[in-house]
């Protein structure tokens, strides 16, 4: 989706908003906040793509305003009624209506050290060859999904070089919609001026991209 | 509204800067919203209320980036584990007792001389949490996501780094579950010390890529 969380490369946002001894949390609120995010993320009912991608429909100025905790309030409150966790109604009067979804197990305190230790790994078992080697020019995809994608605007249709070949990962575009198709995904190197013309004091800028985000280029 | 539940009366300000009628009229209504999400989620069977304990306990204490300074002082000492550290970052990393959410697929990126290399999120906050913590608020901000892609020296300008003309920067984008760590050069004049003293040189931003690490008496402050 094309909308203001997608940020690379605007010039209007002002030096770096810089805090000597920042603390980790700014206010009360947004420990628990994070907290609540964090555990109501392993209960399963939604993956991190689907939780990205309600952040990121955020209208735009409701998202510019918004430090980043209430964005991710935002984002439960918006994960729950679309998993029907809650109602509507309950979200209104703070007042469970009736029981949880049936299935859901409680998350209990001691789970999480063990489940933060082993973390939601994205790579996946192979079952195609890859499409594309180290060294290989290629060219990124012109497109303009209404769902969640993780190509930016600013490296669209633009030729860069493999570097790397990390093995085949959860596919984010899918999985944040539906059954997951896990590709091949790759590192991709830019050069600063392909992506910005002459005005960046950026030599390169990777990222990564899965095969459907990547046609072969011939090499000139 | 209980006593406790007085928005007033539980703020955590810091003095930092912030228009304060602003920051307080936000933080009473978010903590409203989050207590009340809080006891449905109990209410509904979902959530024991003490599991967050464990989650703010976890980050807001012993998961920083004086984890991901130990990983920089042992490749700095240690030639063997610098070459198992860029060969297999995840693994290596994990042999220190820091691994999982954040971290499961990392990769670390080495400076050199002629190389330095800086991370950003463009498209939220992506970040390497085992070794460095949850990210300070400038790498969240649409300042630093938005500029460090196109203009890297004049955002480590800000954090007052000036490199030498001739190094090349290089940006990488964490938009995968691929997170990175910045392996900073070593500075002159940390010949013989300790990994421990080492460590203590290591800033969190020089992990990050947005500054480098100075020798100890030109440390910054």
């Amino acid at each position: 989706m094309n909308n203001v969380h997608d940020m690379g490369g605007m010039q209007g946002f002002g030096p770096i908003p810089l805090e000597e001894n920042e603390p980790v949390f700014h206010a009360d609120w947004e420990r628990r906040a994070f907290a609540l995010t964090v555990a109501m993320n392993t209960a399963k009912q939604w993956n991190i793509d689907t939780s990205r991608s309600l952040r990121e429909s955020l209208p735009p100025l409701r998202y510019l305003s918004n430090t980043y905790y209430q964005i991710w309030l935002d984002g439960l409150e918006r994960l729950l009624l679309h998993t029907s966790m809650v109602s509507t109604e309950e979200l209104a009067t703070r007042k469970a209506a009736g029981p949880g979804l049936p299935g859901v197990q409680t998350l209990r305190a001691e789970e999480f050290p063990e489940a933060l230790k082993r973390g939601w790994p994205s790579e996946r078992p192979a079952t195609t060859p890859a499409r594309f080697a180290l060294g290989d020019q290629v060219r990124t995809i012109e497109f303009s999904p209404r769902t969640h994608t993780r190509l930016p605007r600013y490296c669209r249709d633009k030729v860069g070089t493999i570097t790397q070949v990390l093995g085949v990962h959860v596919f984010p575009d899918k999985n944040a919609i539906g059954p997951d198709e896990p590709q091949w995904m790759y590192t991709v190197e830019f050069d600063g001026r392909t992506l910005w013309g002459p005005d960046t004091t950026a030599d390169s800028v990777s990222l990564n991209c899965w095969e459907p985000y990547l046609l072969p280029e011939t090499q000139s | 509204m209980s006593q406790s539940d007085n928005p007033h009366s539980h703020h955590d300000h810091h003095g930092h800067g912030h228009d304060h009628d602003h920051e307080m009229s936000h933080l009473s209504d978010e903590d409203v919203r989050v207590r009340a999400l809080e006891s449905l989620m109990t209410e509904k069977g979902y959530l024991d209320p003490s599991a967050l304990d464990v989650l703010i306990e976890t980050y807001e204490t012993r998961v920083g980036p004086h984890n991901g300074a130990q990983v920089v002082a042992r490749a700095w000492t240690d030639p063997e584990f610098k070459a198992w550290l860029l060969e297999d970052a995840t693994a290596a990393i994990s042999s220190m007792g820091f691994s999982g959410r954040g971290g499961e697929h990392m990769i670390v990126l080495e400076n050199t001389p002629g190389i330095h290399n800086v991370v950003v999120c463009t498209l939220c906050s992506c970040y390497p949490w085992p070794v460095l913590g949850l990210p300070p608020m400038w790498y969240k901000s649409a300042p630093y996501r938005s500029r460090v892609v196109i203009d890297p020296r004049s955002v480590l300008a800000e954090f007052g780094c000036e490199l030498p003309p001739d190094t090349r920067i290089k940006v990488w984008d964490s938009n995968s579950e691929q997170r990175y760590l910045v392996l900073p050069m070593r500075p002159e004049g940390t010949e013989g010390m300790s990994e421990d003293a080492l460590a203590a040189l290591v800033s969190r931003d020089s992990m990050i890529g947005t500054n480098i690490v100075y020798p100890p008496r030109k440390q910054a402050v």
